[in-house]
C-alpha cells in the first residue's frame, strides 16, 4: 500500500502503540494487562508500519529478526523458572529484590516475576511480527 | 518433586533455546539429541516416582490449588511423557540424517522441540485452561513443522489443520466458559467434586458434548478426522512420524482424562455415544486406508482406525477396557511412529512413496523389509507382538461385558488392517520395483544408514519386548486404569499439598 498519508501517520501511531504496549505491559503486574496482551499491542504497531512502508523497512526498524526475538523471550522466561531454584523453590516461585527499601516504602521492587511477563511479550511479539512478516512477503 | 514435573516441559524448552541459536552451525541437531535424551532420563525418574509413590502433583509458583497451575502425574500421565521422550529421541536421530540445512536454518529443532514441550505439557497439567495453552503451544509448533519447506501441497494441508483446530479451539474455549460459570474452578481435580454437586446436571451434559467435539477434533474421531489423512502425508518423514505417534494421542489422552475425571455424572448417555463414534472410527479409517494406493496415506487411514480402538476401551469404561487403551496408547506411538521412519526410508532408496512406483525392496533390503514385519504386523496384531495384547484386551473387556458387536467390529478392523498390511508388504517389498532398479540401502551414507536406521531398530526393539513379555506392562496399564476409574487419588495429591509438594 503505498499512501503518503498513511506512511507519516504510521510513524507516530507505531510509536504511540509501542508505548501502549509497554504500559500494558507492566500494568499487567496487578490490574489487567500483561506481556501476552502487551506483546499483541506492540505487534500491532510494527504491523502497521509494516503496511504503510514495506516489511524490508519495517524489518530494518526492529533491527534484530524476529525469531530471534521470540527465542530470547522464552529464555527469559525459562530463566525466571530457573532462577527460583537458587533459593529452593518451586519452579516459577516469584524471587523479590527492594531496591532502596526503607521502613516506610518498599523502594522499588525488581522481580523475576516481571523478567517472566518481559520474557512472554517478547515470545508474542517475535512469534506474530515472523507469521505476519512472511505472509506479508509471500503477498 | 515440583522441579521433578516441571521439568518434562521445561528441558524441551531450553533445547528449543540452544538449537535455535546453534542452527548455523552442525551442533544444532546434537543439541537436540542430547535435549532428548536427558528428557528421557529425567522422564524416566518421574515414572519410577509414579509408581513407588502414586499419583503426584506439584504447584507451580507455590500458588496453592486450585488457585494457581498444578502439574498433577499420575500412571498414565507419566507413561505418556516416557513414551513422548523416545518418540522425541528417536525422531531426533533420525532428523539428523533427515531435514535438510536450509529446514534446520528455518529452525527445524527448535520448533519440534517447542512440539515436544507442548505434548509434555498436555500430559503433565491438572488444570484445564492450562491444556488449552498448551494444545496452542502444540498447534503452533506443528504448524511451522507442517510447512517448513513451503510446498503447495504443505501449504494447503496446513491451512486445512489450522482451520479444524481453530473449531476445535472455539468449542474448548466455550466449554472452558461454560464449566468455569458453573463451578468456578478450572482445576480438574476441584471440577472433579464441584460438578457433583450442581443441580443442573443436564447443562454439564451438553458441555461434556462440547468437550467432546473439541477433543475429537484433535484426536481425529469420526466425523472429525477428515483433516489427518489431508496433512500427515505431506511433511518430511521425521515430521509425519512425531505427528502420527504423538498429536492425535494428546487429544485421546485429553478425552481419557476429561471422561474419567470430570464428565462421569452421565456415563449412559456419554460413554455411549463414544461407543458409536469409537466403532465408526474404527470403520472409516481402515476402509479409507483400504481404498488408498500410498504408503503414507495408507498409514495416516489407520491412525484414524487405531484411535477408534482407543476410544473403545474408555467408552466401555470397565477396568478391563481401561487398561487396554492404556496399553493401546503406549503400543499405538511406538508402532505408527516406526512406520512413518520406515516409509520416510523406503522413500529415500525407492525415490516414491506411491506403492505403484516401489518394489523390491525384500529382494535388495532385507534389514528394511524385517524391520518393517515387527510394526506392520504388532499394527496388524499378529501374535506375540505388542499389538496383538493390545487389541486381545480390548476385545475381551467387549465380551465381558456382552456388548458382542463392538468386539465384532474390533475384529473385522483387525482384519481390514492385516488387508492394508499386507497390501504394502507384496506392492513395496515383494514385487520388483517397476523401473527394475535395486533399491539398496547402501545408496545411503554411512551416518545415514546409522541415524535412520538405529531409531527404526530401537522402536521395533521395544515392540518385541512388550509383545514378548507383556505382564507388566498390563499390571501398569492395570493400575493406571485404576487410578483413573477411582480419582480419590488424583484428588488427594492435588488439593492436599500446598506448598510445592516434597523438595
Amino acid at each position: 500500500m503505498n499512501s503518503l498519508i498513511l506512511r507519516v501517520a504510521s510513524r507516530y501511531l507505531a510509536a504511540i502503540l509501542l508505548v501502549f504496549s509497554i504500559y500494558m505491559l507492566f500494568r499487567g503486574h496487578n490490574e489487567p494487562g500483561g506481556g501476552f496482551i502487551g506483546g499483541l499491542i506492540g505487534a500491532t504497531g510494527f504491523i502497521l508500519y509494516a503496511v504503510a512502508c514495506g516489511t524490508r523497512e519495517a524489518r530494518a526498524t526492529l533491527r534484530v529478526d524476529p525469531q530471534s526475538l521470540a527465542m530470547s523471550g522464552l529464555a527469559a522466561s525459562l530463566l525466571s523458572a530457573f532462577a527460583s531454584a537458587l533459593f529452593r523453590d518451586a519452579p516459577f516461585t516469584g524471587q523479590w529484590l527492594f531496591l532502596g527499601a526503607t521502613e516506610g516504602s518498599k523502594g522499588i521492587p525488581v522481580s523475576t516475576v516481571i523478567l517472566f511477563d518481559i520474557g512472554v511479550y517478547l515470545v508474542v511479539l517475535g512469534a506474530i511480527l515472523m507469521l505476519v512478516f512472511a505472509m506479508e512477503e509471500e503477498i | 518433586m515440583s522441579w521433578l514435573l516441571a521439568l518434562p516441559i521445561l528441558i524441551p524448552f531450553l533445547t528449543a533455546i540452544c538449537a535455535f541459536f546453534l542452527r548455523r552451525t552442525g551442533w544444532c541437531r546434537w543439541a537436540s539429541v542430547i535435549g532428548s535424551g536427558v528428557l528421557l532420563a529425567v522422564s524416566l525418574l518421574l515414572f519410577a516416582t509414579v509408581l513407588r509413590e502414586g499419583v503426584v502433583a506439584a504447584q507451580m509458583g507455590g500458588w496453592p490449588a486450585p488457585f494457581g497451575i498444578t502439574l498433577v502425574a499420575d500412571g498414565l500421565s507419566a507413561v505418556m511423557v516416557v513414551i513422548t521422550a523416545i518418540t522425541a529421541l528417536a525422531v531426533a536421530v533420525y532428523a539428523s540424517a533427515e531435514i535438510s540445512e536450509r529446514q534446520v536454518f528455518l529452525g527445524y529443532h527448535a520448533l519440534f522441540q517447542v512440539l515436544i514441550a507442548g505434548v509434555c505439557g498436555a500430559f503433565l497439567t491438572g488444570d484445564l485452561f492450562n491444556l488449552y495453552v498448551w494444545f496452542e503451544v502444540m498447534l503452533i509448533a506443528s504448524f511451522g513443522l507442517l510447512v517448513l519447506g513451503g510446498k503447495k501441497s504443505q501449504i494447503d494441508a496446513g491451512i486445512r489443520y489450522v482451520m479444524m483446530n481453530l473449531v476445535s479451539t472455539v468449542f474448548f474455549l466455550t466449554g472452558v466458559g461454560f464449566l468455569y460459570g458453573m463451578t468456578g474452578t478450572l482445576n480438574m481435580a476441584d471440577l472433579s467434586l464441584a460438578v457433583q454437586q450442581l443441580e443442573n446436571q443436564s447443562l454439564l451434559t451438553v458441555v461434556a458434548v462440547m468437550f467432546m467435539v473439541a477433543f475429537g477434533v484433535k484426536a481425529a474421531l469420526f466425523p472429525l478426522f477428515f483433516w489427518l489423512p489431508a496433512a500427515y502425508h505431506t511433511p518430511s518423514f521425521s515430521v509425519s512420524a512425531v505427528f502420527a505417534g504423538l498429536l492425535t494421542k494428546v487429544g485421546v489422552y485429553a478425552l481419557m482424562r476429561a471422561f474419567t475425571l470430570i464428565f462421569v455424572e452421565d456415563v449412559a448417555y456419554t460413554h455411549q455415544i463414544l461407543l458409536w463414534v469409537a466403532c465408526l472410527t474404527m470403520l472409516t479409517g481402515v476402509l479409507g486406508a483400504a481404498a488408498q494406493s500410498d504408503f503414507r496415506k495408507i498409514l495416516s487411514f489407520h491412525i484414524v482406525s487405531q484411535i477408534g480402538y482407543m476410544i473403545l476401551g474408555l467408552a466401555l469404561y470397565t477396568p478391563l477396557a481401561l487398561a487396554g487403551s492404556v496399553f493401546y496408547l503406549v503400543h499405538h506411538i511406538i508402532v505408527k511412529g516406526n512406520l512413518f521412519l520406515i516409509s520416510g526410508v523406503a522413500r529415500r532408496i525407492t525415490g516414491s512413496t506411491e506403492l505403484s512406483k516401489m518394489g523390491g525392496l525384500y529382494k535388495s533390503a532385507p534389514v528394511l523389509a524385517f524391520l518393517f514385519l515387527i510394526p506392520a504386523f504388532s499394527l496388524a496384531g499378529f501374535p506375540p507382538l505388542s499389538g496383538f495384547w493390545a487389541k486381545f484386551i480390548l476385545i475381551k473387556a467387549a465380551l465381558e461385558i456382552e456388548m458382542w458387536w463392538a468386539a465384532g467390529v474390533a475384529l473385522f478392523v483387525g482384519l481390514l488392517t492385516i488387508y492394508s498390511m499386507t497390501k504394502i508388504w507384496a506392492q513395496a517389498f515383494w514385487e520388483p520395483h517397476p523401473e527394475e532398479i535395486e533399491p539398496s540401502l547402501k545408496s545411503l551414507s554411512n551416518f545415514a544408514q546409522v541415524a535412520l536406521l538405529l531409531p527404526i531398530a530401537g522402536l521395533a526393539l521395544l515392540t518385541v519386548v512388550i509383545g514378548l513379555n507383556p505382564e507388566p506392562f498390563m499390571d501398569f496399564a492395570t493400575s493406571a486404569a485404576g487410578q483413573l476409574l477411582d480419582p480419590s487419588d488424583y484428588v488427594q495429591a492435588v488439593l492436599g499439598v500446598t506448598q510445592g509438594g516434597t523438595r
